[in-house]
């Protein structure tokens, strides 16, 4: 029994019941010139789970991750093919709204992102800008329950107007989680959002990962095996863009069907 | 052979490699010459430094010492008879409707010539400004009452006199030297004994515009021209910069017609700046008939100068806005639009107001392309407005250096002075503007 395994948490045993389907991708190619970086993936989102994309450096697993709300478009030579659907909705349809999708599919980044701005004004921005909140009272109401579910309102509430580019670390990490949270998402899209900080910020992060799921279809990539087995019901192992396997975090841990998997999690690469 | 000798200083197939001797006279040599580079280098710097602050304290200081009596002027108290008869000219007349074609009808040149000989004496012309009849019905217009009274009126003098009242003109030597005869000198010293002479603000020059007589002369006409000019320059550039910078940067999309159009505005901003005059005449002179020497064709000559360089500077800025701020505001449903203007242009704005200020202040002191569209004309009336003929202060410094009259030598650094205070004030609003942007953030 190595570590990985021991670690799996009890929440992510008891994801056995079916559930709503959220976000479906079906044969996802994705180029960067003429450079293949995703390769035929088909992947299932559910509705009431934390998902976690695992596997080693530059096997494409960000990647996918950026396509699920077409951030992928910034890129320029970046093209993709397949269908990726949410609720149903094929996301990259002719008539679907990148800026609306955006707001659905919010999305935290690997190295915490906040604006140069107050705190308040940090949360405060994606709201105003979909006009989700009426008056200032609203807008108050929507910062501090924003805050308060990423767990920072206690530390900040005293500072609002203070920048945001001020806090710690883990401060600005749960900043950008308020933010995304603000604009009330159906989808949020955690890219490694625990590399740049410590291990206490970490688990403080992990935690309010806990907290939100059930509310928001949580996609999360991380470098940290540790990490998947303890935040995720569902894992997808990624390799060379490929999707080699996707299944309960705790068969994915314990009973990987695939070699490579078995090998990956037991650290024999990566 | 010791085996110390078979060893080799760098691990080449296995062989040890010998201990570095971090004390060894070759190491402290090093460190030595490594010291002494760094000497040299800062002794160089400090050079540089203190040459270029020599350069500027010596500029300061010559234009200084030369301009600042610029600033200042003697006049001359006349006694002027003004004989309501003589004149056909009473109180009364002047407060009423036709006052001004009273004052027209007066011949106050002559008022002025008479005045002179009966205060100063017979052959004293040269003592008085020409302009000095002005000033005399300027004071009568002023204070009607005047009239039926011998009034004693100070009266602009001759830029001899103003020039001698400051020590400028050279006294001693033969009469032949000097730039003034022994008439004009027994007339001063009689004026200056009688307490005829006083030195004040010039208030000529830094109100009025151009004139052929040095003491008569003022800045403001340029300096309003200059002023009218730029407001042309970086309402134009200004936008139109940013606007690109923006577009470039942001939406155009990387292929060889953004290409070409980035080396041509790189290139733009090269061109020699008489050619941008040389288009200025051809195109808006030429094809659209705009008016000659006018700021507001100045203005258009100098934007075009002045656009590359925003570009230039806006896109350098907005480049260097992090890219996770874009994603960020993505991220969280932004339009690209709303990206641009929340987030990347605050955040590059204090970089675009310093490529401005540098094209500014290069579009301020510019000449060559301003002569091509004929704004070194002679103007002697204060532009009122941008289709008005004017000129411009670097232009004003040149054509002044240029006269031959001695009075205009401090005139022309007074211009220099006025154009660099304008330039330090434009300067110093851009870095206000900047640092009230960076605090917000």
């Amino acid at each position: 029994m190595n570590t990985v395994l021991s670690s799996v948490s009890g929440a992510a045993m008891q994801s056995a019941e079916p559930q709503q389907l959220k976000m479906q991708a079906k044969g996802v190619d994705v180029f960067y010139g003429s450079k293949q970086a995703i390769k035929d993936v088909s992947i299932d989102i559910g509705q009431e789970n934390v998902t976690a994309f695992i596997g080693p450096s530059g096997c494409g697993k960000s990647t996918f991750l950026r396509c699920l709300n077409r951030m992928n478009d910034t890129v320029e030579t970046a093209r993709i093919t397949g269908d990726i659907t949410l609720d149903g909705e094929d996301i990259y349809a002719p008539d679907m709204d990148v800026v609306q999708l955006r707001a659905r599919v919010g999305m935290v980044f690997q190295k915490p992102n906040p604006f140069p701005k107050s705190i308040y004004e940090n949360v405060a921005y994606g709201p105003r800008i979909h006009g989700l909140a009426r008056s200032k009272a609203d807008m108050d109401g929507i910062v501090e329950g924003s805050l308060r579910r990423a767990g920072l309102w206690e530390e900040v509430k005293d500072r609002l107007q203070d920048s945001g580019t001020a806090l710690s670390g883990g401060q600005q990490q749960r900043l950008c989680i308020a933010r995304a949270i603000a604009v009330d998402p159906e989808v949020i899209l955690m890219d490694e959002p625990c590399s740049a900080l410590d291990p206490i910020a970490t688990a403080k992060i992990e935690e309010l990962i806990d907290d939100l799921r059930g509310r928001y279809a949580i996609v999360i990539v991380t470098h940290n095996m540790q990490q998947a087995a303890r935040v995720s019901q569902k894992t997808a192992f990624f390799h060379l863009g490929t999707l080699v396997e996707y299944g309960d975090t705790s068969d994915i841990f314990t009973n990987p069907r695939e070699p490579r998997t078995k090998d990956y999690i037991t650290g024999r690469y990566g | 052979m010791s085996s110390v000798a078979t060893k080799r200083p760098v691990d080449v197939a296995g062989t040890p490699r010998v201990a570095t001797d971090w004390k060894s006279a070759a190491m402290r040599a090093r460190i030595r010459s490594r010291y002494r580079s760094e000497g040299v280098f800062k002794f160089l710097g400090l050079a540089a430094l203190g040459l270029s602050m020599a350069f500027l304290v010596f500029l300061l200081f010559d234009i200084g010492s030369k301009g600042l009596s610029g600033f200042r002027t003697t006049q001359i108290e006349l006694t002027v008879t003004l004989d309501p008869v003589a004149l056909n000219l009473t109180a009364d007349k002047l407060r009423g409707p036709n006052a001004e074609a009273a004052v027209q009808a007066v011949d106050w040149q002559t008022l002025a010539t008479t005045s002179i000989s009966d205060t100063l004496g017979v052959d004293a012309d040269g003592a008085v400004s020409q302009g000095a009849w002005n000033a005399i019905r300027d004071a009568v217009v002023d204070d009607p009452s005047l009239i039926g009274t011998r009034a004693k009126i100070w009266v602009p003098a001759s830029s001899n006199f103003d020039l001698l009242a400051k020590g400028k003109l050279d006294r001693t030597g033969p009469a032949e030297d000097r730039a003034v005869d022994d008439t004009v000198l027994a007339h001063y010293d009689h004026a200056q004994a009688r307490g005829l002479l006083r030195t004040g603000l010039n208030t000529l020059f830094l109100t009025g515009a151009d004139s052929t007589t040095p003491e008569l002369a003022g800045v403001w006409g340029a300096a309003k021209g200059s002023f009218l000019t730029l407001l042309i320059t970086i309402g134009l550039s200004f936008p139109i910069g940013v606007l690109s910078a923006i577009y470039l940067e942001e939406y155009a999309p990387k292929n060889r017609l953004t290409d070409i159009i980035e080396v041509s505005i790189n290139n733009l901003a090269a061109v020699p700046s008489i050619i941008f005059g040389l288009l200025g005449l051809a195109v808006f002179l030429s094809m659209f008939g705009m008016p000659r020497s006018a700021p507001l064709v100045g203005g258009l000559t100098l934007a075009l100068m002045t656009f590359p360089v925003i570009v230039i500077a806006g896109r350098v800025a907005i480049k260097a806005v992090p890219p996770s701020i874009r994603d960020a505001a993505l991220g969280v449903g932004a339009s690209p639009v709303q990206v641009v203007f929340h987030h990347v242009l605050p955040l590059a704005l204090p970089g675009i107001l310093t490529g401005t200020i540098i094209g500014m202040a290069r579009a301020l002191g510019e000449t060559a392309p301003l002569l091509m569209i004929g704004m070194r004309a002679f103007i002697s009336d204060v532009p009122s407005g941008f289709e008005n003929p004017a000129t411009v202060l670097p232009v004003q410094v040149f054509l002044w250096s240029d006269d031959v009259a001695r009075g205009f030598v401090e005139k022309t650094s007074a211009a220099i002075i006025v154009l660099l205070v304008f330039l330090l004030a434009m300067n110093g609003l851009a870095i206000y503007l900047r640092n009230r942007f960076e605090r917000r953030w």
